[in-house]
């Protein structure tokens, strides 16, 4: 009986494969869940069902870093997937990977497939392409980070609700009229490395580290410490100190008294957005982010943060023509424009944006262009094109450890920068030693 | 006289002990060799190339004076959370040990929060004490004080203290519960009869009876403390703010799991392991001379 079974369900699994063992398997890990991650399946049944040559199966490995982990266990081991997802902190580990990643651009150029590079968003593929121009990873989710506004806290503080707050000079002075008619919670923010210096440092054409941001080298060092950014650190210290800037934490726990009505102001990723538009019971707006009007250049444009798509090494020239139709098949306008409308997330090519646009979805839903319109207003400069450290996770811990500091009142912005300068510094000097 | 098991085949004995140990050196031994091999070793994450370095690993680690530093934010961490989660057990262990009347469910209760893991005792722990949405951050503020484990280090440092043992109390409620057990009644009684009270029985005789129980937990606490509290860490402030909750077991995988530095991780597991080797040690040396058996 038991082997009748076994041969039954052996026999059952083999018709069922049997159709499915025609088409070529691509395997793509990712880190999407909860709805991001049914999003993501539909897109990949969508391409299934588009074709019969190719199956793709998407599997969830967890968060961002287990996804990694998960990816390069998997190469040590021999049996990595096709695609992997790797998030904007691990750019420079797989960049530097080399014979365990096979770059985007040769992917597309070996599958013999149509593959036009200014089809995307200089400003998204900035981020993921080398200093010869050529892509090496397929941006994915990107998002950049916006001011959002609760047009209900300024108008009980007396403020216009439209009132311009385009510079850090006005938003100050909305800051100080919120804390003197009692607000909680003037302002917030979410990934302060990310928003208050690295998008900041973009924004106002400032480098964040020497070699274009890591961009042009290994050797490159961190040169964030400079007055701009001191002047920055130093007002926010001042307004933890006033009670005018609360801290909420180093990822994005900002979001949680923002959506909850009790903070006026907030910076977060443009990502933020569907959470908050779920969530809010008051009305709010979406602003672009706030820059220094007396700084030379600014507003240039802002970084990106998400995650993009990578090719990994060992595959079959069969499979790779499979990814690289699948990865096309990402690119194109309906897919892009509906991932960007459900998410928050950028489109990551010219043409999404338009057939968004021309759809009337930014009319109906105010400030969801924001984002990208921050991000393309200006052609990127080599201090905005993105940044690419090593060891980038643990450079900003050193960074969140410093500016901790800052807004308890133990550091001043001046030492906090320079001490996360210099020890940020030995942390890409051992990733150089381990990639010479 | 001495209890002698004696086995007819000589072989008996080494393969009933097999498992065991081949489960030490499988998950014990190798993982151990292996991190004090990496340690000499930069390797890239890929394990496409990989250079000898020798020591410079360990000398990268010791000149970082944050490294240093967190060796003592460790120890507090680590007496804190033994501490608490012993005595707290101990009082509990006492405590159900008298109850007569349905005392299976107050046990089956108090061992429940071992089955939670870490991380998930972690985010228990950060949902009351949220700085905006926190029922007890609400209610300190009630009472006029301000509770924010995002800024103040000494407030990060209870929280992750308190999420920590509340998870081993169980653990040690477990083991005192049944030394309490094996106590003879009749010692108890006796010193009943003589009219000593409740705390003077339990100071005089009970507490030293229990002290092999007491032993064998506080050398379990101390390596949970220093090896399995990063679940909690992790979730709760990611060693923040500043480095005031950054012990050395949340570097290690903060620095291999998530930042893909594996030489230096290997390193600092290799100083965990023999700073744990030490302190168990100093245990067996020094504090159970003081335990009777």
């Amino acid at each position: 009986m038991k082997k009748f079974l076994i041969s039954a369900v052996t026999a059952a699994l083999f018709v069922g494969a049997a159709p499915a063992g025609a088409a070529t398997q691509i395997d793509f890990w990712h880190a999407m869940s909860g709805r991001l991650g049914e999003l993501l399946q539909e897109q990949v049944d969508k391409f299934n069902a588009s074709q019969s040559d190719y199956t793709v199966v998407a599997t969830n490995k967890g968060n961002y870093s287990e996804a990694l982990n998960a990816g390069i266990a998997a190469f040590r081991a021999g049996e990595q997937p096709d695609i992997l997802q790797v998030f904007e902190v691990g750019t420079a580990t797989m960049m530097a990977a080399k014979g365990a990643v096979k770059p985007v651009y040769e992917v597309m150029a070996e599958s013999g497939l149509t593959f036009d590079p200014s089809i995307y968003l200089a400003s998204v593929a900035g981020y993921y392409t080398n200093t010869d121009g050529e892509m090496l990873s397929l941006p994915y989710n990107s998002s950049t980070p916006v001011l959002y506004v609760n047009k209900d806290a300024l108008k009980a503080a007396g403020l216009d609700p439209e009132m311009d707050l385009s510079t850090w000079d006005k938003v100050g002075t909305a800051v100080d009229a919120l804390k003197a008619s009692g607000s909680k919670c003037p302002f917030t923010t979410a990934w302060q490395s990310w928003i208050q210096l690295e998008s900041f440092s973009a924004y106002h054409n400032v480098p964040f580290a020497t070699e274009e941001n890591g961009f042009a080298g290994l050797n490159t060092e961190l040169v964030f410490n400079s007055p701009l950014q001191v002047k920055q650190v130093e007002m926010l210290g001042q307004w933890a100190k006033d009670g005018k800037f609360i801290y909420a934490g180093r990822r994005n726990e900002a979001g949680t008294p923002f959506r909850a009505g009790e903070c006026a102001l907030m910076t977060e990723s443009s990502a933020g957005y569907a959470g908050v538009k779920k969530e809010a019971t008051f009305d709010f707006a979406i602003r672009p982010l706030p820059y220094w009007s007396d700084a030379e250049g600014a507003p240039q444009n802002t970084i990106i943060g998400g995650a993009s798509l990578w090719v990994l090494e060992g595959q079959t020239p069969e499979e790779y023509k499979g990814v690289a139709s699948f990865l096309n098949f990402l690119s194109t306008a309906d897919i892009q424009a509906k991932w960007h409308q459900d998410t928050g997330y950028l489109p990551i090519t010219t043409a999404a944006y338009e057939q968004t646009k021309a759809s009337g979805f930014y009319d109906q839903n105010p400030g969801t262009d924001v984002a990208i319109i921050q991000m393309t207003g200006k052609a990127p400069t080599p201090n905005s094109k993105g940044i690419r450290l090593g060891n980038f996770d643990q450079v900003r811990t050193v960074i969140d450890e410093e500016l901790e500091g800052v807004w308890n009142g133990s550091k001043s912005a001046k030492d906090a920068l320079d001490s996360a300068v210099s020890r940020g510094n030995e942390l890409l000097r051992r990733f150089e030693q381990a990639n010479r | 006289m001495e209890k002698r098991v004696t086995f007819s085949n000589p072989w008996l004995p080494y393969l009933l002990v097999a498992p065991q140990l081949v489960i030490t050196a499988v998950f014990f031994f190798w993982p151990a060799f292996r991190a004090i091999y990496q340690s000499a070793f930069i390797p890239d994450p890929f394990g496409l190339r990989t250079q000898f370095v020798g020591f410079a690993n360990f000398e990268y680690l010791f000149s970082n004076p944050y490294y240093r530093a967190s060796f003592l934010t460790t120890a507090m961490f680590s007496i804190l959370v033994t501490v608490l989660s012993m005595s707290f057990a101990l009082w509990l262990a006492a405590m159900a040990d008298r109850v007569i009347k349905g005392s299976g469910a107050y046990r089956t209760l108090l061992i429940w929060p071992y089955a939670v893991a870490p991380a998930v005792a972690g985010v228990l722990w950060l949902f009351m004490f949220n700085p905006f949405t926190g029922i007890i951050t609400w209610s300190l503020a009630q009472m006029g004080y301000s509770w924010n484990h995002g800024l103040n280090g000494g407030q990060a440092m209870a929280l992750v203290v308190l999420a920590s043992s509340w998870k081993q109390i169980s653990y040690n409620f477990l083991f005192f519960l049944a030394g309490l057990q094996a106590i003879p009644k009749s010692v108890i009684e006796a010193a009943a009869i003589d009219g000593a009270s409740f705390w003077k029985r339990f100071w005089t005789i009970v507490f030293p009876l229990l002290s092999p129980t007491t032993f064998f937990l506080l050398v379990v606490n101390v390596i949970y403390a220093f090896f399995e509290t990063f679940g909690v860490i992790h979730t709760i402030t990611q060693g923040g703010p500043q480095q005031s909750t950054t012990i050395l077991v949340y570097k290690v995988f903060a620095d291999g799991f998530v930042g893909q530095d594996l030489g230096s991780s290997a390193a600092q597991s290799v100083v965990l392991l023999v700073l744990v080797s030490i302190l168990t040690v100093i245990q067996f040396r020094f504090i159970e001379r003081r335990v009777h058996y």
